[in-house]
């Protein structure tokens, strides 16, 4: 479990994030939702100590996080933040195996080489890891990030807007990537998201955000309603079922 | 379908001996051309006078020898130092002497040939590589300031650093009447190097060996900071050991044979466009395709107007010019 405790974080004397108290549970895919500036990106850059707080601490299974070393640290918690601008020249091989970097620090050995192997085939680009990262397209380039946070093989696995910038086929084979994650790797997955489908969809817990702070949390049936999401985003959104599942149209 | 065909295809063409083969090619190649560095010169020496000749050998030991070995590790270490602070700045276009690290360490040289005239070569060494440590310091700062959306920023803030910190130096040197001695020391020159003259050029050697065993930090940190940090590094600590390398690295270069331009924009550019950025990978072919064109280039500078030559730096400017325009347009072009 990750818990959250008088997290804040100002830049200045402007509050960015501010949370009293949030529980990430073991376990599932939970969803990050908000409108931009709500402080989603924030809170994954502190649980990841990519960051640090102002105030407040991050508890990671029960352990402090300030107190890990950075690549224990980086053996039970991995992040994968948007814009992955590449400026090298990597094989798809070499990016995904430097996912095994806290472990072996770059000299891989045969239990790296099977993990590299085994990420690379559940995120489908085996056969393509002697390609170059620029010969991808975007959302196998997405992909190959994904399978770099897979090789990683921590508990717990944190995603920025994974699906920012791919096509529909791509971001719907992303989203089922990260829930295959969480269902067959038994990973803890937290994933920023702002389509509020792929939420409904695909997520266990819904987090909802606004101004810094969390205003909702609960199951997706809990929190995807319409009266819960129309002040969040401040606009006219619609949820119904239709075959069971709930669909979020936020067109008026 | 054919996504499957076109990888299966490239696994074919590059089947594992294939490394093998292009080590082998490249390691060829670097003996052809060190063989006829030390043979062509002034003095003409065969191999049969090698074995008669007193003379020859004289010659061979104090004179040739030590050219081509300093040919090699300053070719070597000056194409790697490109490859490292290319991963660092995560910008193609840049190398010591387009980020003012070479400028500051002439500046660096002439503080001591200023202060301290009669300085150990130790004592100028360090003087040299402190001054570069400064200015990859102060560039990296100046990096923060501005919009690097465009990648021909960097190397265009650093050129115009360097010009700054160059022309300072220039000026100084000329109010103190050394700008032929600066000139002399700054200008990538081999027909100085004489036995005695070269030897601290094992420690940029070592300083390069020392890089190329931190070769995955410096490609984990080339994917940017905060994956850097995800992956359990320390940011600021591997861009420090990256900048101290290459600041001893450069402050060695400049004051041994001059340091020479555009090789280390080069040659890392070639070998990435073939083999890709990962430098525990890439770095050994760096360094023998930066020492093969250092000798290259050497030979072909004392060849052209035998038997007299045209310094290293002139050749390799010229050569260099062409490969960056190269690499720009066809940038462009993708």
């Amino acid at each position: 479990m990750i818990r959250v405790q008088d997290l804040s974080k100002h830049y200045g004397a402007k509050p960015v994030l501010d949370i009293d108290a949030l529980d990430l549970p073991k376990g599932g895919v939970a969803a990050i939702i908000g409108p931009n500036g709500a402080g989603k990106s924030t809170l994954l850059s502190l649980i990841s100590r990519l960051d640090t707080p102002s105030a407040g601490s991050v508890l990671l299974d029960g352990d402090d996080i300030r107190s890990l070393k950075s690549d224990a640290l980086a053996r039970r918690l991995a992040v994968l933040r948007q814009d992955n601008a590449l400026t090298a020249r990597l094989t798809v091989r070499d990016l995904v195996a430097f996912g095994r970097y806290p472990y072996s620090r770059g000299r891989l050995t045969a239990t790296d080489q099977a993990k590299v192997d085994e990420a690379l085939g559940l995120v489908g680009l085996d056969g393509f890891e002697d390609r170059f990262l620029d010969e991808l397209s975007g959302g196998q380039r997405q992909r190959a990030f994904i399978a770099l946070v897979l090789a990683q093989d921590t508990d717990y696995a944190l995603f920025d807007e994974p699906l920012n910038s791919l096509d529909i086929n791509h971001a719907v084979a992303v989203m089922r990537l990260l829930r295959r994650a969480a269902d067959e790797l038994g990973k803890t997955v937290v994933v920023v998201l702002h389509d509020l489908n792929f939420a409904a969809r695909h997520a266990d817990h819904v987090i909802a955000m606004q101004a810094g702070r969390v205003v909702h949390t609960g199951t997706v049936p809990e929190v995807i309603r319409a009266e819960l999401l129309k002040p969040l985003y401040g606009m006219d959104i619609n949820v119904s079922t239709i075959d069971g599942r709930l669909i979020v149209d936020v067109f008026g | 379908m054919t996504a499957r065909v076109t990888a299966a295809a490239s696994d074919w063409t590059r089947p594992k001996y294939g490394a093998v083969f292009r080590a082998g090619l490249a390691l060829a190649v670097l003996g052809v051309l060190a063989a006829a560095s030390v043979l062509v010169g002034a003095t003409g020496i065969g191999w049969s006078s090698i074995l008669s000749d007193a003379d020859a050998r004289e010659v061979l030991m104090v004179s040739r020898m030590p050219r081509t070995a300093a040919l090699v590790l300053a070719g070597a270490s000056s194409a790697i130092m490109g490859a490292i602070v290319q991963r660092l700045v995560r910008n193609r276009f840049v190398e010591p002497s387009t980020m003012g690290t070479v400028d500051c360490a002439g500046f660096g040289l002439l503080m001591g040939l200023l202060f301290l005239p009669d300085a150990a070569p130790m004592a100028r060494l360090a003087l040299a590589a402190a001054g570069a440590w400064i200015g990859t310091a102060m560039f990296l700062l100046l990096l923060r300031a501005v919009d690097l959306r465009s990648p021909l920023m960097p190397p265009l803030l650093g050129i115009a650093f360097g010009g700054i910190v160059g022309s300072a130096t220039s000026f100084i040197a000329y109010r103190y009447d050394l700008m032929q001695s600066l000139f002399a020391w700054m200008t990538a020159d081999f027909s100085v190097v004489l036995q005695g003259r070269y030897e601290l050029l094992y420690i940029a050697a070592g300083a390069t060996a020392l890089g190329w065993l931190a070769a995955d930090r410096f490609t984990v940190l080339g994917l940017g900071d905060d994956m850097a940090r995800g992956l359990g590094l320390n940011p600021a600590l591997v861009l420090a050991i990256g900048i101290s390398i290459t600041a001893s690295v450069t402050g060695v270069i400049v004051v041994t044979v001059g340091f020479i331009p555009f090789l280390g924009l080069v040659v890392p550019n070639i070998v990435a466009r073939w083999r890709g950025d990962n430098l525990r990978r890439s770095l050994p072919l760096v360094a023998c395709m930066g020492a093969s064109a250092t000798l290259a280039c050497d030979l072909f500078g004392r060849l052209i107007f035998h038997p007299y030559e045209i310094p290293i730096g002139v050749t390799m400017g010229v050569l260099g010019a062409v490969v960056f325009l190269w690499l720009l347009l066809s940038r462009q072009a993708r």
